[in-house]
């Protein structure tokens, strides 16, 4: 079973925004190739015939109206923001200078 | 600011084959947002439109917009596509705020229509195909503002700030195949594509489909293959070209670019580039992330789609005639030619001059006031036909007014001026600003009487024979009478008197 590299992992890493140090890429490369694995023996077991399952229920067209309901104030929908200006949500920074 | 190298257009498609991708987002026009029921009116206030679903709060779960789905099926139809009969909605995880729940709601490997094309003509009357890949469903993102830095934009910003209001509209995305072939006419393909798609969705009532309004917007993917070469070369992307005119000029651009590139001996960067109005250039933008980077999955709060075969045949058994059908049927009916047809579209007044005929105007009545006085209105305000304070059945009361002989075009003119200032309908402003012809036959007679006796060599001309001449007499007339008067009748009254048969 080929193993998940550490290069992968960094690039998860940043993908995510996570800072890992090098040891913890080895780590989690580790950690990560194990789960895979296991996860991976359910494809032993399944042949062709069973298709991958992305919902529990075998429900399908769930819609609704298109009628409009009651919204948050902006009060409520701010209630959580860490920080606020103008009525909006405000966050860092988003891109460095060229 | 870089200069950037541009390859003359000509020398570049001597030497290379362009091939584009067209990816074009429309907003639709529903009252809800996709996956919750908040409102999508524009321009409310920051935040105000936000719930815990669209908000991507803990425990909130989304449900499908029904007319959402509806809009996405129709358009598929017009688009001569398959429909799904099963599909998924799929997250698009991504770091950027301007989605709250850190991933958009899209639809990936099983979009819920595929495989169409969408014929659009070219100036000259040329058909060419659009072969469709697929469009499917997926929500609207908020809107950022960037705070400091010297233009607003995202690079120097010292932080941004979310409304949320937009986040989760719903969107349908439609993206075309490789369109090969087109060569040098690729720009004029791709406005054409564009201008075509826009006026079906207009037509099909899913979205009001205003570019300017960000209603629609459109991604252009372009690249160059040496001529008579098979392999594309690597493309750009250039991202949110939102006029007709700018989705030529982008084209036209990135060719030129991409060229220059090339000759130099320079290999191009798959990136995005971001176009700018003023002088119809791009600039870098982002490298792409790789779609594996989006580690898309099937979203498991949302059931599948499974449109029935019923449904979706009532759908297609309700698509309105195609605009370019339409458009032909019409030029047919009103006998005018293909450039002054692709001027009326332009001027967006082909709806305006049906309302108007509907309203039992003749069509090259109804044409005449859209496309002249009233365009130049609207030219000269900045607003479009539509806009105008004025409504077809006024302009079709306008010229039954000039056919009954009670207003001639100059008062006719005056007439739609006072109607467009707020001065009430047609009959109403000819009533205050006393617009009638003179049809009284005694003041007009004695206005002829004066006018020809006022220009005595003038009337001997035409009482030798130079009937012509009478133009210039009428010209009095009308002067004499400040432009009230019939100018046909005036005419013959003139000719009447002088004894000389019209």
């Amino acid at each position: 079973m080929p193993g998940i590299t550490r290069e992968e992992v960094a690039h998860l890493a940043r993908l995510a925004r996570l800072e890992l140090k090098g040891e913890e890429l080895e780590h989690f490369a580790g950690q990560l190739d194990d789960i895979i694995g296991a996860v991976a023996r359910v494809s032993e077991v399944a042949d062709q015939d069973v298709p991958p399952t992305s919902h529990p229920l075998p429900l399908t067209n769930v819609m609704r109206a298109d009628e409009v309901r009651p919204s948050l104030t902006p009060e409520q929908a701010l209630s959580g923001a860490p920080a606020q200006e103008q009525q909006r949500f405000k966050v860092p920074q988003i891109l460095g200078e060229d | 600011m870089t200069v950037i190298d541009l390859e003359s257009y000509e020398d570049a498609l001597a030497t290379y084959d362009p091939v584009m991708g067209l990816e074009v987002h429309v907003e639709l026009g529903t009252k809800t947002k996709m996956f919750c029921g908040c409102s999508t009116e524009l321009k409310q206030d920051a935040n105000s439109q936000t719930c815990p679903v669209c908000l991507g709060l803990p425990g909130a779960l989304p449900v499908v917009n029904e007319i959402g789905v509806e809009s996405a099926i129709k358009i598929g139809l017009a688009l001569n596509c398959e429909i799904a009969e099963w599909c998924r909605f799929a997250r698009k995880n991504y770091f950027y705020p301007d989605m709250p729940k850190n991933f958009q709601t899209s639809q990936y490997d099983e979009p819920i229509a595929y495989d169409g094309y969408l014929d659009v003509q070219l100036e000259d009357g040329e058909i060419f195909r659009v072969q469709i890949e697929r469009a499917h469903m997926e929500e609207d993102t908020g809107k950022s503002t960037h705070v400091g830095g010297a233009t607003g934009r995202i690079h120097g910003a010292s932080y941004s700030l979310l409304d949320y209001n937009r986040a989760g509209i719903p969107l349908i995305e439609i993206v075309t195949k490789p369109i090969e072939g087109a060569g040098a006419r690729a720009p004029e393909v791709a406005k054409a594509y564009v201008a075509e798609l826009r006026e079906l969705i207009k037509a099909l009532g899913v979205s009001e489909a205003r570019m300017e309004m960000g209603q629609m917007r459109c991604d252009v993917n372009l690249s160059l293959r040496p001529n008579g070469t098979e392999t594309f070369g690597t493309r750009s992307e250039t991202k949110n070209v939102n006029s007709l005119r700018s989705v030529e000029r982008a084209a036209r651009f990135e060719i030129q670019r991409h060229a220059a590139v090339l000759n130099s001996g320079g290999t191009i960067v798959q990136e995005t580039r971001h176009f700018h109005e003023e002088d119809g250039s791009t600039t870098a933008g982002r490298i792409k992330d790789n779609a594996e980077d989006y580690r898309y999955f099937p979203e498991p709060d949302l059931v599948p789609v499974a449109p029935s075969r019923d449904w979706v045949e009532e759908l297609r058994k309700g698509l309105p005639e195609l605009p370019r059908l339409r458009r032909k049927r019409l030029k047919e009916e009103w006998g005018v030619n293909e450039h002054d047809m692709q001027s009326i579209l332009n001027a967006g007044a082909v709806d305006l001059i049906v309302a108007t005929t509907d309203a039992g105007a003749p069509s090259d009545q109804a044409r005449k006031w859209w496309m002249g006085e009233l365009a130049r209105n609207a030219n000269e305000t900045g607003r479009s036909l539509d806009e105008l304070p004025v409504t077809p059945a006024q302009v079709a009361r306008v010229a039954e007014l000039v056919a009954a002989g009670d207003l001639n075009d100059k008062l006719a003119r005056q007439v739609l001026e006072g109607v467009l200032a707020g001065e009430g309908d047609p009959d109403t402003v000819v009533e205050k600003r006393g617009l009638k012809v003179v049809s009284d036959e005694g003041a007009l007679s004695t206005a002829v009487d004066e006018a020809i006796a006022g220009n005595a060599a003038i009337a001997d001309k035409i009482r030798g024979g130079k009937v012509a001449a009478a133009g210039a007499l009428v010209g009095a007339v009308m002067k004499a009478t400040r432009g009230q008067a019939d100018a046909a009748r005036v005419r013959e009254l003139i000719l009447e008197k002088l004894g000389v048969e019209g």
